[in-house]
């Protein structure tokens, strides 16, 4: 599906942007913001289309009266009234204020209500229990540690679908933002702190997932792909990691957290237990913590 | 830059009026204002720090309250010095202003060459700013303050020299210079204040 | 002896940057070539480089701007044709180590050394004029500011052959400007380039303010200043207020580099998000430190071509301070994906979405200032509606992205590269176009070639839709920004488009060029020329003096009864004829300090970059010194006696009356 070009490889026009552009919620599977695989994703598409469409009110019509009035009053027309001294109409300004403060009030109870149902560190009410997958951000790759499986993976992620899944997520380097577009949200890692993302695939599929913000040199190749699948599958995927050669120890660690360019995918069959809070507690000295200081 | 850039200007230039000497003292107050927002902003990056010792010293471990009390006395007494050279500078009276001037300068290289024993004290005991985020703050917000005050002192002296050796006449130029270094001089003191209360009185608790 | 800084540092290996630096040191050699060779070294120094005239610094401020334009336009059509190649495992042209660096400068220059003194240019031409003073309230710290932005801009350009400049990003968020990840002196360029021109910004924040407040004209209240006058007075107050905290954040990460201090690092309690929230604290107010001054424009130039009075002078002024105080509360929005509670987004969320209200109001304003008008399409009022439709659709995105749940899918994507340069480019860049062409001839004295305008216009307008459309689409289809590559074959021919749009505005640039050549060789044609002072019709009073005003600008300061004092001075008829009498014009002296203050300076900054510690120390206390020997010069300014003011506005108005003469001929 994400492989296929785009029709005819035509380079698109700017008649050709448009239309597209026109199309966007149609566009079904090249948009992956605009095509989600999971309930955050959608809540979030939803909230981008109908805030979208409540500002269109107002833009279309500035758009419109901007042209309309250009060419009505121009010079050359001498049929237009001409008004010279005319500046101040209160009819005119409460409807320049009132206007937008109507469109703004609507978004702001959508923006309030909205921001509270998909805050990121909320649970997903779904009545499963979620899986928890710790994902450490390093150079230019991901780790993910399975703590409840034993496992950890570098540079792939795979969780059931119709499962909520409840991401623990740090740094052990420069700061970066853990995004699957296609499932939702998207959320910082930072060392030292724990940021946390709760998402849910619907359906199967391979998603591609990255980093968007960026890190440095190897910053266009930390990308890994998130698999969601059938439990049973998924339960495959776990026995086919156990089975790798490779373990994750603390002193191994910092072997494979060295900073690496378009690193492979890799299994670990074994991972040091509270590994995550390792890589997190060496950042923090004696001090006292500010662990995900800003959640209140 | 030297806070002083604005009182060369003597700003008398257009407008309608040829008296625009208090330009120079409202853009030094303004100057000031932005100097406000630069501590503001140098204080809360302390209050985000000041907890932070990783594994180094605290507050209580390092401040001697007796010592910085002593620092604190000799700034707030600079500012009733300083007062009185402006009264013999808006009596036109040369010697009397440069001697509060003088006095003034003392009290001010006192506490500055306080501040800096006290620094070289902390860092020659393992306790310099490249330790932990709390260090870093404390020597950047007190050290910038001492900054100002080293920068200050400059000043004095110049304008000092000014009078004395260039024989400059007590102008209405030199009096708008010496007032804007009152009010800096002031509003050190009241940064001060804040830094003693929030870094040493509190940091002790 | 020469600190870090080895003939190493020097990219030899590097064919695109030596060609680069090799084509800007001939352009600056030919340059000082013809200085010398046209014998004008004494009328550079006397006329430009010691001037404190408000009008040749603000001349000299765009100047910079516009071939600050160029450099980071090169940027920008680098970035464009390197992800229109890179796709499907190709590497493009661009390694990541220069890649990173480019995007890097882009953003750096064009919001630092183009927009800023495009602007600071704009304000420095227009409002002593406008206001009706003779100069600025501090014109030495005027042209100490220009200088220090000035070799700030040289540094950035220095990087480019010397070392290398940063790979971080804009804003160089921590800890990848750390030490730690960035040893190279990229972001030391970077953080020394930006304190420079910063203090000068600071410095003409104040100046400005004290020269609003305190050099009105008599009878210019509050509300009879223009709106031009207005916006600069608000965004002298964002200045003031927000660039210390930049000077702060800066001053922090450097002493993190320079003495291993722990602000910013991962390790031993640095907090990384304290320097994010510090950066956007100024980072915000600056984003309507550069819109609010186009606002201005395009406030000036809708009445003056719709030859009609502003509509809602009230509540464009309202709602400029409106935008003024909601700028400091909406920093957070640019960071909702760092984890903050949901009171805390939501909050910030709104608090962002208010300030599409007043910015709503005023183009509500502007489109009833053209209702009942007779509308002059010049290219100023093309640059004013093409604004108007841009700007809105880019209100309409960053109102998307003001909403968390949207942004937590939106953030750092290309569809926020689209809307920045849909406000950026539809608002900033066509205001600060449209006030170019609007005060060219009252700062020379001859109009610009209004069909190369207009084909500039056409460019841009075109332009820009054709390089960011795509790009909106690009992160709906989940594409982040500062991709050096990527393997999505579905990106690849958006980012084509995208990049044949960065031509199209290549020739909206090279339009200007041409326009500006044009103009200037056809100066003394009479269609070019501004004989009468007004070529516009305006209504303001920089309209009422000669073009170019005589250096003390007014010989008799205006008295103001009216907003639009200048107008309503036409409707009840120039005044008598009669000459009137003159007094002496007290002025400021010339002054090679300001310009050799900032030079030592630079100088400084670029040791400080390669810890040349003896010549750090050697600057700074030649820095003070002359400062100091400045400080002791008492003749700093002098009289022009009333004869002569009285023979230079006889000159003009024989001038005048001659046109006026040909014309009935």
């Amino acid at each position: 599906m994400r492989m296929k070009r785009w029709p005819g490889k035509r380079a698109p026009g700017l008649g050709g942007v448009m239309a597209t552009l026109a199309m966007l919620p149609l566009a079904g599977c090249k948009y992956s913001i605009l095509d989600p695989k999971g309930s955050v994703g959608l809540q979030e598409k939803n909230l981008i289309l109908i805030s979208t469409l409540a500002m269109l009110l107002i833009i279309v019509p500035v758009i419109i009266m901007t042209v309309v009035i250009a060419w009505r009053y121009r010079a050359s027309n001498e049929k237009a009234r001409f008004e010279p001294d005319w500046g101040h109409s209160v009819k005119i300004e409460l409807f320049c204020w009132g206007i937008p403060s109507v469109i703004i009030l609507f978004l702001a109870v959508l923006t309030w209500n909205t921001t509270h149902a998909l805050d990121p560190y909320r649970p997903l009410a779904d009545g499963k229990k979620p899986i928890t997958i710790e994902v450490v951000a390093q150079d230019w790759k991901w780790m993910f540690i399975y703590p409840e499986q034993g496992i950890a993976t570098i540079n792939e992620v795979a969780f059931p679908e119709g499962t909520p899944v409840d991401f623990r997520i740090t740094s052990d380097s420069v700061m970066n933002a853990f995004f699957i577009p296609e499932l939702g949200s998207m959320i910082y890692a930072m060392a030292g702190m724990t940021t946390q993302i709760n998402l849910i695939a619907d359906q199967q599929g391979t998603f591609p997932g990255m980093s968007a913000m960026y890190s440095g040199r190897g910053f266009s190749d930390m990308r890994f792909n998130a698999i969601a699948t059938t439990p049973e599958k998924f339960q495959a995927w776990v026995e086919n990691a156990r089975k790798s050669p490779a373990v994750l120890t603390a002193a191994d660690y910092p072997k494979v957290a060295a900073p690496e360019e378009k690193a492979p995918v890799r299994y670990f069959s074994k991972v040091e237990p509270d590994l995550f809070q390792q890589i997190i507690a060496k950042y923090l000295g004696k001090a006292v913590s500010f662990n995900s200081g800003m959640k209140e | 830059m030297s806070p002083d850039s604005m009182t060369v200007d003597h700003a008398g230039h257009g407008g309608t009026h040829d008296d625009h000497e208090p330009n120079t003292v409202f853009g030094f107050w303004l100057y000031l204002m932005t100097d406000c927002i630069l501590f503001a902003t140098i204080f809360a990056g302390f209050a985000v720090g000041r907890h932070q010792y990783a594994g180094n010293v605290t507050g209580k471990d390092i401040f001697d309250l007796k010592y910085v009390g002593a620092e604190t006395a000799l700034l707030l007494i600079s500012s009733v010095t300083y007062g009185f050279a402006m009264i013999n500078t808006y009596q036109q009276k040369m010697g009397g202003l440069l001697a509060w001037l003088g006095v003034t300068f003392l009290l001010g290289a006192g506490f500055v060459g306080m501040e800096i024993n006290e620094f070289h004290h902390l860092v020659a005991e393992g306790h310099g700013p490249d330790k932990s985020a709390f260090l870093s703050a404390f020597f950047t917000l007190v050290g910038t303050h001492g900054l100002h005050v080293t920068c200050g002192l400059v000043w004095m002296l110049v304008l000092m020299v000014q009078l004395t050796v260039l024989r400059k006449p007590l102008t209405q130029a030199y009096v708008h210079r010496l007032m804007c270094l009152s009010l800096f001089w002031h509003f050190l003191d009241i940064v001060w204040i804040c830094v003693f209360t929030l870094v040493y009185l509190m940091g002790v608790q | 002896m020469f600190g870090k800084l080895t003939l190493a540092d020097i990219p030899f290996d590097q064919p695109i940057i030596i060609g680069a630096g090799g084509f800007m040191g001939l352009v600056v050699l030919a340059v000082l070539g013809a200085i010398t060779y046209f014998k004008k070294w004494g009328y550079i120094y006397h006329e430009w480089l010691t001037s404190v005239d408000h009008k040749k610094i603000g001349a000299m401020y765009i100047m910079v701007a516009l071939v600050m334009l160029l450099r980071g336009f090169s940027d920008a059509i680098m970035m464009r044709t390197q992800q229109a190649m890179a796709h499907d495992g190709l590497p493009g042209y661009l390694p990541p180590h220069h890649y990173d660096q480019i995007f890097t400068a882009h953003g750096t220059i064009m919001i630092f050394f183009m927009a800023m003194p495009f602007m600071i240019g704009l304000m420095n031409i227009a409002v002593p004029l406008q206001i009706g003073a003779r100069d600025v309230a501090f014109p030495f710290l005027n042209s100490f500011s220009f200088w220090l932005t000035f070799v700030g801009a040289i540094l950035v350009n220095v990087s480019l052959v010397i070392g290398e400049f940063g790979q971080t990003g804009w804003l160089a968020y921590p800890p990848l400007s750390e030490l730690k990840f960035s040893p190279g002196v990229g972001v030391d360029y970077y953080i020394w380039s930006l304190q420079l021109t910063g203090l000068g910004t600071l410095l003409t924040g104040i100046n400005f303010f004290v020269t609003i407040v305190k050099m009105r004209a008599p009878g210019m209240t509050w509300m009879r200043m223009p709106i031009f006058t207005w916006t600069i007075f608000c965004t002298a107050i964002l200045i003031m207020a927000a660039f210390p905290i930049l000077t702060v954040t800066f001053g922090m990460l450097s002493l993190d580099r320079y003495l291993g201090m722990h602000f910013f690092t991962n390790e031993l309690g640095g907090n990384q998000m304290m320097y994010v929230n510090l950066i956007w604290a100024w980072g915000h107010p600056e984003v309507y430190i550069l819109i609010l001054p186009a606002f201005g424009v395009f406030s000036e130039v809708t009445p003056t071509f719709s030859q009609k009075r502003l509509f809602g002078y009230k509540a464009m002024v309202l709602a400029t301070v409106a935008i003024t105080f909601l700028s400091f509360v909406v920093w957070l929005h640019h960071f909702f994906t760092m984890g903050a509670g949901a009171n805390v987004n939501a909050f910030f969320g709104i608090t962002t979405m208010l300030i599409s209200i007043p910015t709503g109001v005023k183009i509500f304003n502007w489109l009833f200032t053209m209702y009942k008008g007779r509308i002059q399409f010049t290219s100023m009022m093309w640059w004013t509606v093409g604004f108007m439709i841009t700007f809105v659709i880019g209100g309409m995105t960053g109102v998307m992205l003001a909403i968390p749940g949207s942004d937590w899918v939106l953030h750092n994507s290309l569809f926020l590269i689209a809307h920045f340069h849909n406000v950026i480019i539809g608002g900033v860049l066509f205001g600060y176009m449209a006030g170019l062409t609007y005060w060219f001839p009252k700062a020379f004295g001859f109009k610009l070639n209004e069909k190369w305008g207009n084909a500039s216009f056409w460019f841009w307008l075109v332009g820009f839709y054709v390089a960011f459309m795509p790009l909106y689409a690009l992160g709906f289809m989940g594409m982040t920004r500062r991709m050096n590559h990527y393997d999505n074959p579905d990106w690849t021919p958006y980012l084509q488009v995208a990049a044949l749009g960065a031509l199209l505005v290549l020739c909206g640039i090279l339009s200007t060029v041409i326009q500006l050549v044009v103009s200037i060789r056809n100066r003394n044609l009479p269609e070019y020329q501004d004989v009468t002072g007004d070529p516009w019709n305006g209504r303001t009073l920089e309209w009422s003096t000669s073009s170019p005003p005589p250096f003390y600008n007014f010989a008799i300061i205006p008295e103001v009864h009216e907003l639009d004092a200048f107008n309503e001075v036409k409707k009840r008829g120039h005044e008598a004829r009669a000459v009137p009498t003159y007094s002496d014009i007290h002025m400021p002296r010339n002054t090679p300090a300001g310009f050799a203050m900032a030079l030592l300076a630079g100088v400084m900054g670029f040791a400080l970059i390669w810890h040349i510690w003896w010549l750090v120390a050697l600057m700074f206390v030649s820095i003070i010194g002359t400062f100091i020997v400045r400080s002791c010069n008492d003749d700093i300014d002098y009289y022009v006696p009333a004869e002569e003011v009285a023979r230079i506005e006889g000159l003009h108005r024989a001038r005048v009356a001659s046109l006026e003469m040909t014309h009935v001929a």
